[in-house]
């Protein structure tokens, strides 16, 4: 065999070898058990905690737990749906000093990246939008799985700390934080179905 | 027991701790029940936020010194009364049984009121103060018209007790506020 022919079967074989091989497959996005799942808030009022939870939200999961980084993370909550113990928190929140409701239904989540640490541990950075500001986020998530394998569930679950007026939620004279608090604590427990094992 | 603030015949004034605890509760209560009033009035905003929690800090201080109050009261003869018509007699003491039973009763079902309505205390701003009622919607609109009608009570009493001081003063002459006076 001359160099030449040599030359070109290996070329042939790598040109194969690349049409050949599987395109990179996208992970199949999961399911969201809305029963089973709660994003919950905490901040604080003078010392007091004050605690609140969004009743409505979507989640657009798509993750192989082996190739985390083609994965993809998004979710988007009815800003509606926030509740608190309170009556009147929960007739005062959807106004233009707060959540501002009618102008803004939705706030989101989409991420840019996701970083497998193994364990089950993953770290998933992007972008939060709310009352039509956005800022980027980096939020660790703890993925369990159970069940068999036909039925197998799994719990994405963590906790992340936003600043309130990042946002512009709580302004004018809400904005003074020795009244309520810049920090406000978010977790979140997601169950889903359909993800892959880890 | 005697009154081991002095050695003068019982009719005389109070013991001082006595005094100091009347018109430091005196002031407390009074600023409270101001507060009280005007507090539930105002719009949802950081400034009725404000005064709810300083409202709530009052309460728990009246608690406390009320204790101190009663404690001292139980374990400290007050000085024999003026003389006084025996009707009169009997309702100065009536009233001074209520305020007692007020001073807990008030800021008790306060504080049942904001645990109940979700909201703890946290005495001012620091210290987190147990619930002793789960926070219960329920419950909360139940116990809410029992503080202010409370409240009202020790207000009402408060302008009784503080005209029949004034009339036993200044029209009876009997020397009664130098009793709550310290002196020599």
């Amino acid at each position: 065999m001359t160099a030449r022919t040599l030359y070109a079967l290996t070329l042939a074989s790598a040109l194969l070898g690349a049409v050949l091989q599987p395109a990179q497959a996208q992970p199949k996005p999961a399911t969201l058990v809305a029963a089973g799942s709660e994003i919950a808030f905490t901040t604080k009022q003078m010392g007091v905690p004050v605690e609140g939870k969004f009743g409505k939200f979507t989640a657009q999961i798509a993750l192989d737990p082996k190739k985390p980084e083609t994965g993809t993370v998004a979710f988007s909550i009815d800003t509606d749906s926030a509740r608190f113990g309170s009556a009147e928190l929960d007739a005062e929140v959807p106004k233009a000093t707060w959540l501002n409701v009618p102008r803004f239904p939705q706030a989101s989540f989409n991420s840019s990246a996701v970083k497998g640490l193994g364990g089950g541990k993953f770290e998933v950075t992007g972008k939060l939008t709310i009352k039509g500001a956005t800022k980027d986020l980096t939020v660790p998530v703890q993925v369990t799985q159970a069940g068999a394998a036909s039925a197998q569930v799994s719990t994405a679950s963590g906790s992340f700390v936003i600043k309130r007026l990042d946002f512009k939620v709580g302004d004018g004279d809400w904005a003074d934080t020795s009244m309520l608090a810049n920090d406000i604590q978010v977790r979140f427990k997601l169950q889903l179905t359909g993800l892959a094992p880890l | 027991m005697l009154n081991t603030a002095n050695n003068r015949p019982s009719n005389s004034r109070y013991s001082l701790p006595a005094i100091a605890l009347h018109w430091v509760l005196a002031l407390a209560i009074i600023g409270a029940l101001g507060l009280g009033a005007y507090m539930t009035g105002l719009p949802f905003s950081p400034a009725r936020l404000k005064l709810y929690n300083w409202h709530k800090w009052l309460g728990v201080c009246i608690l406390a010194f009320s204790a101190l109050r009663l404690l001292w009261r139980l374990t400290h003869r007050p000085p024999a009364d003026v003389a006084m018509p025996a009707w009169q007699a009997r309702a100065a003491h009536a009233t001074h049984v209520a305020f007692y039973a007020l001073f807990f009763a008030v800021p008790l079902v306060g504080w049942a009121y904001s645990s109940a309505a979700g909201f703890p205390i946290v005495l001012f701003g620091l210290w987190p103060l147990p619930d002793f009622v789960l926070p219960d919607r329920e419950l909360a609109e139940a116990i809410k018209p029992l503080h202010g009608a409370l409240a009202w009570s020790l207000a009402a009493l408060v302008v009784l007790h503080v005209l029949a001081a004034l009339k036993h003063h200044f029209i009876d002459k009997d020397g009664l506020l130098n009793r709550m006076r310290p002196g020599r």
